[in-house]
């Protein structure tokens, strides 16, 4: 016998929580299997929905012959991507016509959005309006996101109350003085200063960001002061860093630390260390490894536990078997192992990721996807797969599945591949998320749709 | 219907009979693919591994074994294990051949060039699995010892940058690889598919063959902690008189300053009757099925300390009409692994692969209760050894309650069964190793729908003891920290037992908690069977 369910969604990160949960919702018997933990510990947690609209046509014609191998293009024949974008949804209708937006519709983004509030309740912050929010990131740029962490909440770059930036020495990836000059530079309405202040050193050189987030959790002594006393003492002398334009001297009204205030009680932390600084504290997302990450990953699973969705991870699927007509997925195979073991679903969604998730596969010879051997597009000759401008319109960027308008993968003929296969997230193609700043959006909105769509099949 | 799988002989447990990589002779076919393209033909040779016909399998994850052949071959002693003795060393850099033999450019065949083979790759090489490591600290952000303890450097430099370091023949293994608890947490969050534990297991190894003084107290201590299933049988001898003097206050406070075993925890109590005891006097198996066969590996706990938890199995299992073999067995290896002790490991790995492929060959499937062991037979087994049949044990290896959810209907069971006799709650914790093979939500999804049952899961923390890690004085403090989040939540959770599949983890969490703690198989037992 195999492992039965309805709905069976592969993939455990925002797409396949999404669509497991929003099938879940409609009373479908949904499980989730995921190959790994979920990489949302990767994602910085925000919420993006849309920030850019990059240039699809460069802004003069392309010679003949092969579009770009060797060509030297310059990248400035190129025109800059639209943005920041006050507003995602007004901004759908100019995307290209294949784009997972365009396909789902500016509706499914705005209920994946109100799903996902639903979930996080007040962990996060934005859905008061449909208006971007511009969030500072590690590396000292501006990211226009949907959604936020509450954590991120007082660092707001809309906001004009002056800030201090806190770096550490040991943290390497993080230069706080760099961040809050490159803040300036981008003409942000408030003044800015960066320090760097002694705390970490009491840890080891390359003490993992865990250590000092749980230091803080549980306000540990740190050659006896707890953690987070001595933290508010090293940064309590820069408190008055800040200079205005006049040359005056601002206390600042509000602190950035880099994303590590805490693992399990990060309000508290927060809470604690602003009531010391007389300041509000806000963390700046950052890269991996990413405490706002963890922290979104440990809602929505327990998001999942409570919409009653079944979940594992450790199994990654590895095989396939048709229905006898061939138009239908009778079940997957999970790797547990070394042993096969079947799974059997009416229907089945997969969140499996991009190109970087793994949900795509490539080498020299062509991408794939491999789970399910679903249609990718892609141009015969791989020099026709990039463009030399590293951060230019990349084409392979936006490959991926195609489906049709409720989610359903579409093979070489635009035929639909399997009835009772959706695909949602990073697996579909037709965004260039990075660039549009719209992964977490894509994942919402098709995930949604998705596990509608999944759960409907299994009503039929 | 057509199977898309790596075999097609329609038997839904098929293809667990084919030897997937160590020796390379792997004949599936690429899944999900029916046409005959030839895929990435230059590939054929990389690194020996993979399948022989040369097609990569861009859709089976890389799962550590399937990639590598075992690392540790005993009788090598301290020869290099980089591979066949006449195959010379290869440096990382500097003084490797050319892949074109350094031929000018004119003799380039674009077609066959790859990249990928420009340095050939020895039997025993780790190099996939450094390489694929691309920073991205997962490891080290999931790595419940980085998190408390300052010496620690974590996964990632345990594994694949110790492994660059240690290319050069002048570098020993740092000796904070005594640190890490083998939880293998690692494993299971790099979405690189890094053979984290694998790259950890052959540097601890190295490490206690070669630079551990083998006089030191903290070797013989560790020796003795590896070895548990020889002080249980020891013991057990006279099981009564071995509780009450492993708990010996002044022997435990000689333990503790002589050996490093710290006073604070108590030892677990020898059963009076072992399980092989109970299973020989009842007179073994009760049901003869030639078509359903488990093999039970009941490990030492459950035969030495617990029994009651292989009854529970054997019962189980009875009832759902299986007959039950009970082959000789060992140490599966675990405790082992985790102090560097290979050699003690593979000894008792031979045993018991001899054993269990026995049973295999007589229609039976392996059943762990512990999901140390069953994680043992399955991954660190073909991933270490290369003993004759070692890849099947692991491909037929089972956990009890998943081997039942796959096989039988256990919701349907259950939904049948008046529940348990009174109303029950537990606080469930899975078990590190049980994440990893997928089996972390299992006890709460099978019982939470079950009248009677409150079933509550504790959280994904670990509980800190990883087998012997917690039961070194040095380690304790860390240990009962790690822990702390389970105990918590163990507090916040109505259930006032507590439930795991480890009996480690079952010992953390009574001595954190106080509360009693039970395996998922004798719920099972007295909700099915009673």
């Amino acid at each position: 016998m195999a492992i039965d369910s309805e709905v069976l969604v592969v993939g455990g990160g925002m797409a396949g929580i999404t669509a497991a949960i929003a099938a879940a919702r409609e009373g479908a018997d949904t499980r989730l299997v995921s190959h790994k933990a979920s990489t949302l510990r990767q994602a910085s947690g925000l919420i993006d929905a849309l920030g850019y609209l990059p240039a699809t046509e460069p802004a003069k014609p392309l010679r003949e012959g092969p579009p770009t191998a060797g060509r030297n293009l310059d990248p400035d024949e190129w025109p800059d991507p639209e943005g920041p974008l006050t507003d995602p949804f007004e901004a759908i209708d100019r995307l290209p016509e294949d784009h997972p937006y365009r396909l789902v519709g500016a509706d499914a983004l705005r209920e994946g959005l109100e799903l996902f509030d639903d979930l996080v309740g007040d962990a996060y912050l934005g859905g008061h309006t449909d208006r971007n929010a511009l969030v500072p990131t590690f590396g000292g740029s501006v990211k226009p996101t949907a959604r936020y962490p509450a954590s991120a909440a007082a660092g707001l770059a809309s906001d004009d109350r002056p800030t201090l930036i806190v770096g550490f020495r040991s943290l390497t990836e993080y230069d706080a003085r760099a961040f809050a000059d490159r803040l300036a530079a981008a003409d942000v309405p408030f003044d800015v200063a960066g320090a760097e202040v002694e705390f970490a050193e009491a840890f080891r050189a390359d003490a993992k960001i865990t250590r000092l987030a749980k230091a803080l959790d549980r306000d540990e002594p740190i050659d006896g002061t707890p953690a987070r006393e001595a933290l508010a003492k090293a940064v309590g002398p820069h408190l008055h860093d800040v200079v205005d334009e006049e040359g005056g001297v601002d206390r600042v009204e509000r602190v950035g630390f880099p994303a590590f205030l805490g693992d399990d009680h990060p309000a508290e932390v927060r809470a604690d260390l602003g009531d010391r600084l007389g300041a509000d504290v806000f963390e700046i997302p950052m890269g991996p490894p990413s405490l706002p990450g963890l922290r979104l990953e440990d809602l929505l699973y327990d998001a999942l536990d409570d919409a009653g969705v079944r979940f594992e991870t450790g199994t990654p699927a590895v095989g396939y078997a048709v229905t006898d007509a061939g138009d239908r997925i009778d079940h997957l195979v999970m790797d547990r192992k070394g042993s096969e073991v079947p799974y059997g679903a009416e229907a089945v969604v997969l969140a499996t990721g991009g190109l970087v998730g793994k949900g795509l596969d490539s080498d020299r010879d062509g991408v794939r996807e491999p789970v399910l051997d679903l249609h990718v597009p892609q141009p015969a000759d791989r020099y026709e797969w990039f463009v030399d401008d590293a951060f230019g319109e990349q084409p392979y960027a936006r490959f991926g599945v195609r489906p049709d308008e409720r989610l359903r993968p579409l093979d070489e003929t635009g035929e639909v591949a399997y009835g009772n296969i959706r695909v949602a997230g990073a697996v579909v193609g037709g965004a260039d998320v990075a660039r549009e700043k719209s992964a977490s959006g894509v994942s919402l909105a098709t995930g949604l749709v998705a596990g509608r769509e999944a759960a409907r099949e299994v009503q039929q | 219907m057509t199977r898309h799988t790596g075999s097609d002989d329609g038997d839904e447990t098929s293809g667990t009979d084919e030897s997937h990589g160590i020796d390379g002779t792997s004949d599936d076919e690429p899944r999900g693919r029916t046409d005959d393209e030839p895929r990435g033909s230059a590939d054929g040779d990389r690194c020996g591994c993979g399948s022989a016909d040369g097609t990569p399998q861009p859709n089976v994850p890389e799962i550590g074994r399937d990639e590598r052949p075992a690392i540790f071959v005993p009788d090598e002693e301290s020869e290099e294990r980089g591979g066949p003795a006449d195959a010379p060393r290869t440096a990382t850099d500097g003084g490797v051949e050319s892949a074109t033999g350094g031929s000018d450019s004119t003799e380039l065949d674009p077609d066959a060039y790859d990249p990928i083979d420009v340095f050939p790759e020895g039997d025993l090489d780790l190099r996939d699995g450094a390489d694929s490591c691309y920073k991205c600290t997962s490891c080290d952000t999931s790595c419940p010892v980085a998190e408390v303890d300052d010496e620690f450097p974590g996964p990632k430099f345990q594994g694949p940058e110790q492994w660059r370091l240690k290319r050069k023949d002048d570098h020993d293994i740092d000796e904070s690889i005594t640190s890490c608890s083998n939880c293998m947490r690692c494993d299971d969050a790099c979405p690189s598919s890094v053979p984290l534990s694998q790259m950890h297991n052959e540097a601890r190894g190295q490490f206690v063959e070669e630079q551990m003084e083998k006089l030191s107290l903290e070797y013989v201590r560790n020796r003795i902690l590896a070895n548990y299933r020889t002080s249980a049988r020891l013991a057990s001898v006279v099981p009564r008189l071995s509780s009450f003097a492993m708990n010996f206050g002044p022997a435990r406070w000689a333990m503790d300053k002589v050996l490093g075993i710290p006073k604070e925890r108590e030892f677990p109590e020898f059963a009076t009757t072992t399980f092989r005891e109970w299973w020989r006097d009842r007179g073994g198996a009760q049901v003869e099925n030639p078509d359903k066969r488990v093999a039970y590996f009941h490990g030492c706990y459950s035969n030495y300390n617990t029994p009651e938890v292989g009854k529970a199995m054997v019962r189980v299992y009875e009832h759902f009409g299986y007959e039950v073999l009970v082959p000789p067995q060992k140490c599966s290896g675990t405790p082992m692994f985790a102090n560097g002790m290979l050699k003690d490991a593979r000894r008792h790995a031979e045993t018991n692969v001899e054993n269990l492929i026995e049973a295999i060959g007589d229609g039976a499937d392996v059943i762990a209760s512990c999901t140390s062991c069953s994680m043992s037979l399955r991954q660190e087994y073909p991933e270490l050894f290369d003993i004759h049949g070692i890849e099947d044990v692991s491909n037929h290896t089972f956990e009890a309650l998943e081997y039942l959810r796959i096989h039988e209907d256990l919701d349907g069971a259950l939904a049948e069964s008046d529940g348990p006799g009174d109303e029950q709650s537990f606080a469930y914790h899975a078990p590190c190793h049980a994440r990893n093979q997928g089996l972390a939500r299992q006890a709460v999804e099978t019982f939470r729908d079950v009248d009677g049952v409150e079933m509550e899961d504790v959280g994904d923390s670990c509980s800190g003891i990883s087998g012997t890690y917690g039961w070194k004085s040095e380690k304790y403090e860390k240990s009962m920290q790690i822990g702390e989040e389970m105990f918590d939540h163990m507090e916040e959770a109505e259930g006032k037992v507590g439930m795991t599949e480890c009996p480690t983890c079952a010992m953390q969490m009574e001595h954190g908690t106080g509360y009693e703690i039970e395996h998922p198989l004798q719920l099972l037992e007295e909700t099915v069977v009673a």
